[in-house]
């Protein structure tokens, strides 16, 4: 069985993996980080977004083979010890998130789009979570929260 | 109440958002056990079917496989209950066959759960299930309602002749009869409830565990009542006394209905575990919680609605036929009935109302609540039917709905219920002021141009929520109570644990139930925290459905700080030597009337548990607990205004607008409410545009997946434009309604009345939901032949 090493959340991290496990699998079982969730089985919700070298990626969709050397980011990883990123601090502003369980594939992902866009349109911001299932908000305040966190992160995570 | 920056009416952030948005929530799913091992769940890949020999052999010799158990090895076990007593129109009980948590003789629908495999892994477990073999001989199925009462349908149950569970009746069918004598003009009207599924994103999951040491059960699931399943597994499947069974519904990703049923996957981990002596996991996968997970509506109606030459409605009557799916779930047989029949009323004076429903088993998914529950079914039906009345009647649709409003309180409906208070006219002004009404024509017009048809539809709705006096439920055949609990812990150094039985799957109640105790007991909103969710901690609870959270469990914690209050105020008398009637209590202290000689709260905590010098006979400690039972329903009512426009060409609606204008009660935190309104109004559109679970004739589910089931996303759907008009409950001292459903009962018949009214010029006089391009161009299409 292979071993994979990569950086999640700014630390080495190895293990002994099958050629087939997801990399959700890994983050979540061999390393037990939790807050990467999975709502789907067919790459739809968007529940299990992660940060690999700095995209947002579908982590039930990769492999953790394929992820070998990367530079992984979870939710768990986004926040500077007690202080919450721009990106979450707005969610939590907004009221974007209710039972929590779209919400780290939510922010992954709205982290992701902050980056490339600095102040993303209302429109822009609900083309963009296309791929991102939330039954709780009605992405109302999802929205609001994305616009507001990207313009708090001033083009840069 | 003082309304601080932390207290009732602020709109404070939410305790729970540090966890969920650091990613430190903890989901059943998240919970591993010491020495655990995975169930896979088999299921029937037939809808109807009669087993036999369930071959396990090559399973059982799988590696890393512990156990295969099927429905033999659980015959002793009780079945899955449902909660609910109906009786028909001849006074006879329902049908009510058993249900096996795991199929027995016969499987009746796809999901119905067939074994389970227990293995080191989930991956072994699941690649195991492959290799049992069950013998099997296929039967008919009946997929739909109509199918089910088809001449000679094929039996879902033996015991149910035309596969009718019952066939019920709520109104006074005689005078509803004499009403449509007397009529001046008569609408009449068929509609499709469409069925839909679900889909809360997390999916079920359950953690079983069994200490032989002590003969405890332990079970971590999915649930919005934890205490609801442990009383239906205890009791009824396992015969397991509540002190040896604990359930724990952890942090929950939503439920939306689909996580109140006591679900057989719980019994049977809950049994193997005990089996096995070992923890057992089950995450359910979403492509079988598609097939698995109650599913919701699925009605066909026929009504008419008698009116005299005013437009004054004189008598509405309804035919339901409801689906059930394959067995009775906990609240099936409520929904279409008591949920349901007893709403059409709705805000109007109609004097004469009759409503009748058949229920039918069928070989499809059980259906149970769903956000509104019974209450969107009825709304629908009535939005249509009145807006359908003014078309005919060539009325404005504002004011034959106006000329009907309930203006008087107490109103006594002719379907049960007594609405307490309302102003329905307020919160129609207000959504037509909101929406700018009056400036539509306008709009239409623009769009014409860029070869649009744009149209507004409108909904006005009441809700019944925070269900209701449990000596009423229990007379019309529920099998439980309908109370809620609540206990507030003054801590010794006065800071307060709150514990109730309502469940919090993404409501907020740990924000919320703070901001009531923080602001009562005076102390510090961060000196307040909110327990739920598991029945070791928790006295009692009905759990988290129908809104009625904060109206029921939010008046029992309520009641409790009250309680508190009261004996804070003997223990102060004793500190203050004064006399208890002369100690008022304000912002965290006692004080002795037109003094300054007073008390904080942490003192007279801190004198409770150290109580060297205290009152004579009076109990030491600082916690009181109390049981709310509601006096009646909650009436939440309220105007949805949307607007959309089509693409005549390719039959596509686009939602451009949505507005509401809702009274829900007291609003504790306007933040929490307006998200909730969000939520539930994205859930009717969905029904209204996107959603429709669609089942072939043999059984098999064809919207199986988020492929081929449409979920709203957020480009699918507008910002919503919300607006409050307040009135108070009159029988809880909150004056809380409730939220939760609002969007999901009021909005589906707002938008496809709009969707009508920008087709009505193109000969489009009917749409069912959801008005999907497709079904749209169809009917621009037959419209102009
Ligand atoms: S879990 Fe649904 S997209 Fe990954
Ligand atoms: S907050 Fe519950 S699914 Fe998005």
């Amino acid at each position: 069985m292979p071993t994979v090493t990569m950086t999640v959340n700014g630390m080495e991290r190895s293990g002994t993996v099958e050629g087939r496990t997801l990399l959700v699998d890994f983050l979540r079982e061999h390393l037990g980080l939790t807050g990467t969730h999975v709502g789907c089985d067919t790459s739809q919700c968007g529940a299990c977004v992660v940060h690999v070298n700095g995209s947002s990626v579908k982590s039930c969709t990769s492999l953790a083979v394929q992820a070998d050397g990367a530079d992984v980011t979870t939710i768990e990883g986004l926040a500077n010890g007690a202080d919450l990123h721009p990106m979450q601090e707005a969610f939590r502003e907004h009221h974007g998130l209710q039972c929590g369980f779209c919400t780290p594939g939510m922010v992954m992902s709205a982290v992701d789009l902050a980056n490339r866009n600095a102040d993303p349109s209302e429109h822009e911001v609900r083309e963009w979570l296309e791929g991102n299932l939330c039954r709780c908000t009605g992405y109302h305040n999802i929205v609001k929260a994305v616009q507001a966190g990207a313009r708090a992160m001033g083009g840069g995570s | 109440m003082s309304g601080n920056g932390t207290g009732i009416g602020a709109s404070v952030k939410r305790k729970e958002d540090a966890r969920f948005l650091t990613g430190r929530g903890r989901y059943t799913d998240d919970i591993n056990l010491p020495g655990q091992l995975y169930g896979y769940i088999l299921r029937s890949g037939m809808a109807h079917a009669k087993i036999g020999a369930v071959h396990t052999d090559a399973a059982r010799a799988a590696p890393g496989v512990h156990a295969v158990f099927t429905g033999k090895d659980m015959e002793g076990v009780g079945g899955i209950p449902t909660g609910w007593l109906i009786h028909s129109k001849d006074g006879s009980p329902m049908v009510e066959p058993g249900h096996p948590a795991l199929a027995i003789d016969k499987v009746r629908y796809v999901g119905d759960c067939v074994a389970i495999v227990v293995a080191e892994t989930a991956e072994q477990a699941r690649s195991a299930a492959n290799l049992i073999d069950v013998e099997r001989e296929e039967l008919q199925a009946v997929a739909s309602i109509e199918a089910a009462e088809a001449d000679g349908a094929p039996l879902v149950f033996d015991e149910a002749p035309g596969n009718v569970c019952y066939d019920w009746e709520v109104g006074d069918r005689a005078a509803t009869d004499a009403a449509f004598d007397a009529a001046d003009h008569v609408v009449s009207i068929d509609v499709v409830n469409n069925r839909l599924i679900p889909n809360a994103i997390e999916p079920r999951a359950a953690i079983a565990n069994y200490d032989p040491a002590t003969g405890d059960y332990t079970l971590y699931t999915t649930s919005q009542n934890p205490h609801l399943v442990r009383l239906l597994l205890g009791a009824f499947v396992l015969g397991l006394p509540e002190h040896k069974l604990r359930i724990v519904a952890p942090d929950v990703g939503g439920g939306f209905g689909s996580k109140i049923p006591h679900y057989a996957e719980e019994a049977i981990l809950t049994w193997t575990a005990g089996q096995l002596g070992r923890p057992v996991k089950w995450t359910c996968e979403r492509l079988d919680a598609f097939k698995s997970d109650t599913h919701g509506r699925d009605h066909i109606s026929t009504a008419k609605l008698a009116l005299d030459a005013d437009g004054h409605f004189l008598g509405l009557h309804v035919t339901t036929k409801a689906n059930l799916g394959a067995y009775l779930s906990t609240f099936a047989t409520c929904v279409p009935t008591y949920l349901y029949g007893i709403l059409f009323a709705g805000p109007y004076t109609t004097p004469a109302v009759y409503c009748e429903v058949k229920s039918f088993f069928t070989n499809t998914v059980p259906v149970d609540a769903l956000r509104g529950a019974g209450r969107p079914e009825a709304t629908y039906l009535l939005e249509r039917l009145v807006d359908k009345a003014a078309v005919e009647l060539g009325m404005d649709r504002v004011e034959i709905r106006r000329k009907n409003f309930i203006r008087e309180f107490p109103y006594q409906t002719p379907v049960a219920l007594q609405y307490d208070h309302g102003d329905y006219d307020a919160t129609l002004d207000l959504a037509l002021k909101a929406a700018d009404w009056a400036g539509f024509e306008g709009r239409r017009a623009e769009a014409a141009a860029r070869g649009k048809r744009r149209g507004i539809g409108i909904s006005t709705f009441i809700e019944a929520c925070g269900i209701a006096p449990s000596a009423v439920v229990g007379s019309l055949g529920a099998r439980a109570g309908l109370y809620e609990s609540g206990s507030v812990r003054v801590h010794p150094t006065g800071s307060v644990s709150v514990f109730t039985g309502t469940h919090s799957h993404g409501q907020g109640h740990e924000t919320t139930f703070a901001q009531i105790v923080s602001d009562m007991l005076g102390v510090d909103f961060d000196a307040v925290d909110v327990v739920h969710g598991d029945s070791a901690k928790i006295p009692f609870g009905m759990g988290t459905y129908g809104s009625r959270s904060l109206a029921v469990g939010g008046t029992a914690i309520y009641l409790a700080v009250e309680k508190v209050i009261e004996k804070g105020k003997k223990i102060a008398a004793h500190l203050l030597e004064a006399s208890a009637e002369d100690i008022e209590f304000e912002n965290g202290s006692f004080t002795v009337a037109g003094t300054d000689r007073s008390k904080t709260l942490g003192e007279v905590a801190l004198t409770a548990y150290v109580p060297h010098n205290y009152p004579e006979g009076l109990e030491p400690g600082l916690e009181e607990t109390a049981f709310y039972d509601p006096l009646n329903f909650t009436f939440p009512a309220g105007t949805h205004i949307a607007e959309v426009e089509v693409d005549p060409e390719t039959g596509e609606v686009e939602l451009v607008a949505v507005t509401g204008a809702d009274d829900v009660g007291r609003i504790i935190n306007p933040m929490i409410v307006d998200g909730q309104l969000h939520g539930g109004l994205a859930h009717g559109i969905g029904q209204a545009l996107l959603e429709e679970c669609v089942y072939q004739d043999d059984g098999q589910l064809e919207t199986g997946s988020y492929m081929n089931y449409t979920m709203p996303r957020a480009a699918d759907l507008p910002s919503f434009n919300i607006n409050h008009n307040t009135t108070l409950c009159t029988h809880n001292p909150l004056g809380a309604k409730g939220v939760g459903e609002v969007g999901s009962i009021g909005v589906p018949p707002a938008v496809i009345n709009a969707v009508i009214d920008a087709l009505r010029p193109l000969g489009v006089n009917d749409m069912s939901m959801p008005a999907t391009s497709q079904r749209v161009w169809q009917a621009i299409q037959r419209a102009n032949g």
